[in-house]
């Protein structure tokens, strides 16, 4: 028996503005409105809009034996609701079918956990209320941020009430072992472990449109061929990408979209394939082993670790400031300034200010607005000076009231 | 493969990175076994010293023959310079005044006429002139024996200017660049303003960026300032000309005292702009902050980046730029204006449109505010630095020779 375990990762920052030190002092607001709303409109029209159709089509087409879940992180639940609230109409839409799954994370698409548990916990019961109101889920899955984890979260996560937790199945955690069954983690005996399995998820992720490759072109038979071959030696295959890899990552032009018009069809061909959830995954079988993992893993780069976050001196400094003031923001009771400091948090701000590979202008460099990480700093590090001047009372009581 | 190449003086008698650039190529064609007869004007300044037994002192330059053709030209000279020049002369030495031309123009044609001389005497494959002065050494060689002539452009005239070019200098850069078999420019930047101002066909416009010699032992000099220990420095270090925008440099310093007060600027240089930016400092209220060098040269270019915190290099028009590479290597992190070649190739600096004194301000400040910010930018140039040195131009140009000989282009 194969289940099948899509997840789909669905996020937008919230990005700043141009900020230079000249804007300090000076309400001018931190967030680029019109950047965002271009984006957010050119990855609705190519990704959200065509794959959520596909995907409804294909629920239908398959009288609910094609499933799958997502996690949509808050902001860009806020971006939907400003700049294209039909997507998330599309989203309602899925969730009316039954067989789509929501997950819960942190609402800010935050590294908190790292940093302050409290932070942490607020948030994802900021994200729980969401994905309640909107359409009406209690998840009982978490996923962290980049699916970072290590054995301190699987604990608190498991404090919170959560009966499974995803992961990136590393082969630095993993060993010998294979990312298609269910674990626990030492910390949480109760708490269900489903680990990515990178390859097979990569290959679609990352690899699809890629020339280079061996298996290029990629097709439904041959991947399905692979899915197959897991019978008989695991339970779950869990294939977890962003959603923007339908048609942002992956153009239209590559042939993503047929590929995923028609693989599950193929897939269920096979009479030991199902699509599950992931909710479903942890009621329906058993974790086969324990992991110990201390240091944080997760699904970024070949280190799949947080250097992406944290690796070098600018994201460090960057991360420890914003936290540093945590206790002062929220006394603040000024909301305004609360939210603004809780986009502020969005791991995308940190990888901005990755200088991994820069010299080799990879990945991080298609998705960074900034011409150069130190822009990146830069323009961070001015609008938290802003927000430090913002927490100086006297300045509160004048000025706030315009914003 | 033997070049005739008419290129300028090596160091240190040098007054930009001209003479650099030269030095280096040769060096570099020299490693790949190209044969190069250097001809380069023997002025009164750098007459006695023998150039010879300099290039000759160096293993990497075995190949390398100097011929010198005595003239008062200098790279970058305008025709009041020239004047300057010869009035001088007249003052000092009276008679031997009488051999130079009578203006600039005069001068070059005299200096190309010389040239025909070395054409004759002279066995090679290809001429390679560098920069306007020598593109009628170069036709005129060309005239007499036939071979192919490639075209070094370092800068335009409307880069030197600020965009008001003298008539004749970018007439004889014309005539050159549309008499050459091919066009080497020294970026894409370049590249764009020759197709720009002289409608040059972007075929025949090869781009070959330049490096830097990756061993220098002035790079460890590890010096560190003698001033106050409590300032961190900023350096601005060239001509002091309108090309490389020391004024907006100066506007910017004084923006960046509004935020910061234990900052002091650096101007190393000379040019013509020098009193004007003298007298702008003392205008803003900043000549406490702002030391003037003058012209440095040798170990002391050195010294000089590694005293400085930042440098930058505000440039309004910069073809090349590769004082950015000297200040990489110098271990000193940089902000480059986007309007040069360097901005190209270099990713590890903090880029600014000249023009753009705040967003200049804003990058200085928080550099000098931010330690980790300082040392990533430091870190990672330095690393970025290594990936250039002399033997990859050096292999392009081959390239170019090689297309140069190997057929008739019709431009």
């Amino acid at each position: 028996m194969v289940s099948v375990c899509f997840y789909f990762q669905v996020h937008q920052p919230f990005r700043l503005k141009n900020y230079s030190i000249f804007d300090i002092g000076n309400n001018t607001g931190y967030f680029d409105e019109k950047k965002n709303k271009e984006i957010m409109q050119k990855v609705a029209k190519k990704c959200y809009f065509p794959t959520n159709k596909i995907m409804l089509d294909l629920i239908n087409k398959h009288d609910g034996k094609f499933k799958i879940s997502y996690s949509l992180s808050g902001v860009a639940i806020e971006q939907f609701e400003r700049y294209a609230p039909e997507v998330l109409d599309s989203f309602m839409d899925l969730n009316d079918t039954g067989c789509v799954e929501f997950l819960n994370e942190t609402y800010y698409h935050s590294l908190s956990f790292l940093h302050s548990k409290e932070e942490f916990k607020e948030q994802i019961i900021m994200h729980k209320k969401k994905i309640r109101s909107l359409f009406n889920q209690r998840p009982t899955v978490f996923r962290n941020t980049e699916l970072i984890f290590n054995n301190e979260l699987a604990n608190l996560i498991q404090r919170m009430g959560y009966k499974g937790i995803l992961a990136e199945g590393a082969d630095h955690i993993l060993g010998w072992r294979s990312p298609n069954f269910l674990y626990t983690a030492k910390t949480a005996p109760k708490l269900k472990m489903l680990l990515k399995n990178y390859k097979l998820s990569d290959d679609v992720a990352f690899r699809f449109s890629n020339r280079g490759w061996k298996e290029w072109p990629l097709t439904v038979d041959k991947y399905t061929r692979w899915v197959n071959s897991i019978n008989g030696n695991g339970n779950v295959l869990n294939l977890f990408m962003d959603y923007e890899t339908f048609g942002e990552h992956q153009w239209e032009d590559t042939g993503i979209f047929d590929f995923l018009r028609h693989l599950p069809g193929e897939i269920l061909k096979h009479p030991d394939n199902n699509f599950i959830t992931p909710s479903e995954a942890v009621k329906t079988y058993n974790p086969v082993a324990e992991l110990d993992i201390h240091c944080p893993v997760s699904w970024a780069d070949i280190e799949r670790d947080t250097s992406a976050w944290d690796g070098n001196k600018m994201q460090q400094s960057a991360i420890q400031k914003i936290y540093l003031i945590e206790g002062m923001v929220k006394r603040s009771g000024n909301n305004k300034l609360i939210e603004n400091w809780r986009k502020l948090q969005t791991s995308d701000h940190f990888y901005y200010m990755c200088t991994k590979r820069f010299n080799d202008g990879d990945v991080h460099k298609y998705f960074n607005p900034y011409e150069n990480p130190y822009d990146a700093f830069i323009t961070f590090m001015n609008i938290l000076n802003d927000v430090n001047l913002r927490l100086d009372s006297k300045h509160i009581i004048k000025k706030e009231v315009e914003l | 493969m033997r070049i005739l190449m008419f290129g300028w003086e090596f160091p240190p008698f040098k007054t930009g990175g001209l003479g650099t650039a030269c030095y280096d190529l040769t060096r570099g064609l020299s490693y790949k076994g190209v044969d190069v007869t250097f001809v380069m004007p023997k002025t009164p300044e750098n007459a006695k010293s023998d150039f010879v037994k300099l290039i000759g002192a160096n293993n990497l330059c075995k190949s390398i023959k100097v011929r010198k053709v005595s003239t008062i030209l200098t790279p970058y000279m305008s025709s009041e310079a020239y004047s300057n020049e010869l009035k001088k002369l007249k003052i000092n030495h009276n008679s031997s005044s009488d051999v130079y031309g009578r203006n600039l123009y005069q001068e070059v044609l005299r200096y190309a006429e010389m040239a025909k001389i070395i054409a004759e005497e002279e066995e090679y494959d290809l001429i390679h002139a560098h920069d306007w002065m020598t593109y009628m050494a170069g036709i005129n060689a060309r005239k007499i024996s036939g071979k192919p002539l490639v075209v070094h452009i370092h800068a335009t005239e409307f880069d030197r200017t600020g965009g008001n070019p003298n008539p004749m200098i970018s007439h004889l850069e014309y005539t050159g660049l549309h008499e050459a078999d091919l066009i080497i420019a020294n970026s894409n930047f370049t590249k764009n303003n020759v197709i720009r101002h002289y409608n040059i066909n972007p075929d025949k416009i090869k781009v070959v960026h330049w490096g830097i010699d990756p061993e220098n032992p002035y790079y460890n000099l590890n010096y560190s300032s003698p001033l106050n220990k409590n300032e961190k420095i900023v350096l601005f270090l060239g001509r002091i000309t309108i090309q490389k925008g020391p004024d907006y440099f100066i506007e910017a310093a004084k923006k960046v005292l509004d935020f910061k007060k234990n900052v002091r600027f650096v101007i190393a240089g000379d040019g013509d702009m020098l009193p004007r930016i003298v007298e702008r400092a003392a205008e803003l209220g900043i000549s406490d902050k702002v030391t003037f060098t003058g012209f440095l040269r040798g170990a002391d270019v050195h010294r000089v980046f590694q005293m400085a915190d930042l440098y930058v290099m505000p440039s309004t028009s910069e073809p090349f730029g590769l004082v950015a590479l000297e200040s990489m290597k110098n271990n000193t992190p940089l902000i480059i204006s986007k309007q040069s070649g360097v901005s190209e190739v270099v990713n590890n600096a903090l880029k600014v449109d000249f023009w753009d004194i705040n967003e200049m301000t804003n990058k200085i400040v928080n550099v000098l505010s931010y330690e980790e910010l300082h040392q990533e930018l430091k870190k990672n140039s330095f690393e970025e630095v290594k990936k250039f040195d002399l033997v990859k131009p050096a292999e392009k140009c081959i390239e170019v020779y090689n297309e140069a000989l190997r057929g008739v282009h019709k431009w």
